[in-house]
């Protein structure tokens, strides 16, 4: 065991999900995913009510003005290490909001994000791949 | 004593951020305030910077639960404003998403009341039946949310008559599974203790909020543009509009119920007077004027205006979102209940922060600042934000 810090973390992952700003879309497929029909928590996946008990941060949408601070005092409070899977293809740059006065831009200019899952929403499926090579990464 | 209980910006109990200051005494809620802003993207800025033809796919990532309802309301208001007509089968197929999107977005209100009040039970037993609703919308426009059906002048895309069996087979099984979740959840004893006179808006405050939708209807103030001012199939195909009059919580969720029946008589009705021909006329250009746009979607109202001078772009579009009005009625209902009832409360209308949030700047009763002013502004301050963060 090189690192147990990391080993701890492979095993049922917990995730705290974070909308930034998002179109409620990510959100509603990452609550989906707990429901019967996909039903990730027999791979041990748990949607938990605080960052403080979280292993990975679940971000969806765009970072604006107001949630960008707060996106990042959630991070700051989730234990390390800890893996950040970016949802949705808002994650992976701007988006269409781009021009928008109030978007501050892509999430890798201001937290290291792990896994970036494309889509507009992304399948349960992807979601569900998605985590699994974070967590293969480690 | 008054003392604070924050709720949000980042809440377990929420799926989006927005953040309630509820001022307690003792267990009774006496006051709340409500800040949002935290999803503020700018549409209406960007949509100004896009093409007639490309809005529809910006509009549509406003709300990823509505996601037919601003398309919809957007190209009813770029259709009123060239005189289009779109053809009968593009109206039919709009009006057929459109309900079924209304059955996914009540069964998501509802399975999420259930999860607000710890019965998760409900939760995963309504989202179990909303889930093959997601694959029939995959099978018919290619992805589970942001359909994308919606087209100045008609449908994107044709349900194709051999998809009409597999949208029949959901629609007899959901006519089942409905009937049972309206006695079950009626007929059980915990949720009628936590539903039932919880969260009174009454019609008076109902009118004075302007609220829309399910709220209103619940409230016994019967709104509802489908039946006020029908467009496209509404007008072709016989429901009704459920009122209820106690303005409780059990009765928005009543109204929802029994809406998602309605629902599958206009979709049924719908499919066997499907007209057949083209989808789509053709548009050449938008002609100077203005024109509004007007869809009841899950929530309510949903309200676009574009003025158009004669471009290949809109230069003002405006969106009313229903939650807007929906969420202001929080301050009224949560009032007088205990803590216990009020994440329930403030669910109950609904609502869709994405929606809603949109910044304005009042002092002394008269707007503050200019759009152009406000624009200015948010740009200096975004570059201050971005450099304070960034790495």
């Amino acid at each position: 065991m090189a690192n147990p810090k990391l080993w701890g973390l492979k095993k049922s992952p917990w995730v705290f999900h974070v909308a930034a700003a998002s179109c409620n879309n990510c959100d509603i497929e990452i609550l989906d995913l707990i429901t019967p029909h996909w039903d990730i928590e027999r791979f041990g996946i748990v949607l938990v009510g605080s960052p403080r008990h979280a292993d990975a941060l679940l971000v969806t949408g765009v970072l604006n003005r107001k949630s960008l601070p707060r996106v990042l005092r959630v991070y700051e409070q989730t234990p390390k290490p800890c893996l950040v899977i970016g949802i949705g293809t808002c994650t992976c740059h701007t988006h269409m909001f781009e021009r928008s006065y109030n978007v501050v831009g892509p999430y890798n200019k201001y937290l290291p994000v792990d896994v970036y899952i494309p889509g507009c929403p992304p399948k349960p499926e992807a979601m569900i791949m998605g985590v699994v090579k974070a967590l293969k990464r480690l | 004593m008054r003392r604070v209980v924050p709720i949000g910006p980042y809440h377990p109990l929420q799926e989006e951020p927005e953040f309630f200051k509820l001022i307690v005494e003792g267990e009774k809620v006496v006051d709340l305030e409500i800040n949002i802003g935290y999803n503020h993207r700018g549409h209406e800025f960007i949509s100004q910077t896009l093409t007639w033809d490309q809005v529809p796919f910006l509009v549509e990532r406003i709300c990823g639960i509505c996601s037919d309802s601003h398309p919809y309301a957007y190209v009813l208001a770029v259709e009123d404003c060239a005189h289009i007509t779109p053809p009968p089968r593009a109206q039919y197929i709009r009006t057929i998403i459109g309900e079924l999107e209304r059955i996914h977005s009540h069964y998501l209100w509802l399975g999420l009341a259930g999860h607000f009040i710890g019965y998760n039970t409900v939760w995963m037993w309504v989202w179990r039946y909303r889930e093959p609703l997601l694959d029939l919308f995959e099978l018919i426009m290619g992805n589970r949310n942001h359909y994308a059906i919606n087209k100045i002048g008609g449908a994107r895309r044709d349900i194709l008559p051999e998809d009409y069996p597999e949208i029949e087979k959901y629609l007899n099984l959901l006519e089942k599974k409905n009937a049972m979740f309206t006695n079950a959840i009626l007929d059980d004893p915990v949720i009628r203790a936590r539903l039932e006179n919880v969260g009174v808006l009454t019609k008076e405050e109902a009118i004075a909020y302007a609220v829309t939708g399910p709220t209103a209807r619940g409230s016994g103030y019967a709104c509802d543009v489908r039946k006020d001012d029908p467009y496209d199939a509404y007008d072709k195909v016989d429901w009704n509009a459920i009122v209820f009059e106690e303005g409780d919580v059990l009765a928005k969720a009543k109204v929802r119920l029994l809406e998602c029946d309605e629902s599958i008589k206009i979709v049924r009705q719908c499919l066997k007077n499907m007209p057949d021909g083209p989808i789509e006329t053709r548009v050449d250009d938008i002609p100077t004027g203005e024109g509004i746009g007007r869809h009841e979607a899950p929530r309510g109202e949903v309200f676009h205006y574009v003025r158009s001078d004669g471009s290949n772009m809109p230069v003002r579009h405006k969106i009313r979102a229903p939650s807007y009005m929906n969420i202001a009625s929080n301050v009224v209902a949560v009032k007088g209940y205990s803590i216990a009832d009020a994440a329930l409360v403030l669910a109950a209308v609904d609502p869709c922060y994405c929606c809603t949030d949109r910044t304005f700047v009042y002092e002394k009763g008269k707007k503050k600042y200019s759009g152009q002013d406000l624009l200015r502004l948010s740009l200096e301050k975004t570059e201050k934000i971005k450099r304070r963060y960034g790495k």
